[in-house]
């Protein structure tokens, strides 16, 4: 019955042709796959293969250049938006964009990603934020709510010690320079297809020129936070979700 | 009205048994296997073929790109 089923002419879903046979070496259920995936599925059908520069980041994403056949420059920690402002700037008509985790933009990058939105430049930002740093074993980041543990915070951020956590796209938002704000999720299959939707739209603003678009995933860290795939995406939807609303914090 | 039926394929290579497609899946096709692949994953299959509806549900969901979907009308 299924080899009836399985034929070209009844193909419906296959990854990006832009995402490459290299194993990933994110761990198993790792949500920076998913982003990726989706990353690599937008310039696909923008037909932008040859005409994209992405900036990857310090953190797991450091070597997104192995799995999304595009041009890739690699920034110091925090710096991707600096260096995607001179891509962008040298080269308008191609489409730049940045990744970076949530230790890499709000902590020691917070001061480039500030400036760059700040100036509008016309590029997009995708902001990966699990709330810990993933690649360094777990330490607390900005973004790791009040109460949750990480491997400098074992009995959970203490406000009086750590201080709250950083909504930081809320804080771009305010900003003159963007013009697209969204908090989108990869924990399920429609959850997934919005999120490509919004990395779609902040594409286009970036051809379009109209500013700075950042598109904030909340995603897991699945051994960071110590759970199984499974578990740490329910978390995500229980503890992060209603402290990290989704939607759209600015369109214009 | 018209049946839809569905299959998937499995890329074993690249699967690390995450199981987030198995509870991606709304009609309980997928599990994982008994067998390990080469880094020593037990990869997805569909356990339950007859049931897929073929709603790219678990490709969608897959970190790794491992998942081909596939749907006739009958
Ligand atoms: C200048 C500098 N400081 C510190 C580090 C160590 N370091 C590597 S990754 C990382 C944190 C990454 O966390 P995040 O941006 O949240 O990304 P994730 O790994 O969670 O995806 C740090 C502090 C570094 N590589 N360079
Ligand atoms: S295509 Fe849909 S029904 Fe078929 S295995 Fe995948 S999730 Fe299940
Ligand atoms: S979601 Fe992908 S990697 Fe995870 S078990 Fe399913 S096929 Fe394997």
């Amino acid at each position: 019955m299924n080899e009836n089923i399985i034929a070209p002419e009844n193909l419906v879903y296959e990854k990006s042709k832009l995402l490459k046979d290299n194993v990933m070496h994110y761990c198993p259920g790792c949500n920076h796959g998913t982003v990726h995936r989706m990353i690599a599925e937008v310039i696909e059908e923008m037909g932008m293969e040859h005409d994209c520069i992405g900036v990857s980041p310090v953190g797991c994403a450091v070597f997104i250049y192995k799995y999304i056949d595009v041009d890739f420059a690699e920034a110091a920690h925090g710096r991707a938006p600096a260096i995607a402002t001179a891509m962008k700037r040298l080269n308008p008509d191609k489409l730049v964009f940045t990744y970076q985790g949530d230790g890499d933009l709000s902590a020691i990058g917070a001061c480039e990603t500030l400036h760059a939105c700040n100036r509008g430049e016309n590029i997009a930002i995708i902001f990966v934020n699990n709330a810990i740093y993933g690649m360094t074993g777990g330490q607390m980041s900005p973004s790791t709510l009040v109460g949750m543990k990480a491997s400098t915070c074992p009995y959970g951020r203490d406000v009086e010690l750590n201080g709250y956590p950083m909504k930081i796209s809320n804080i771009l938002a305010e900003l003159e320079g963007t013009c697209y704000v969204t908090r989108q999720s990869v924990h399920s299959a429609a959850a997934v297809r919005k999120a490509k939707k919004a990395i779609r739209k902040a594409f286009d603003n970036s051809m379009a020129k109209k500013g700075t678009s950042v598109v904030e995933i909340v995603a897991s860290c699945n051994s960071g936070w110590k759970m199984t795939p499974y578990n740490a995406n329910k978390w995500l939807e229980e503890n992060m979700f209603p402290f990290y609303q989704l939607g759209d914090l600015k369109d214009r | 009205m018209a049946k839809i039926k569905g299959a998937v394929e499995v890329d074993v290579l690249h699967c690390k048994g995450c199981e987030l497609c198995v509870h991606a899946c709304p009609s309980n096709v997928l599990a994982l296997s008994k067998n390990v692949n080469e880094k020593g994953y037990a990869y997805a299959y569909m356990q339950n073929p007859e049931a897929c509806i073929g709603c790219a549900s678990c490709a969608y969901i897959c970190p790794d790109g491992c998942i081909k979907v596939y749907k006739v009308k009958l």
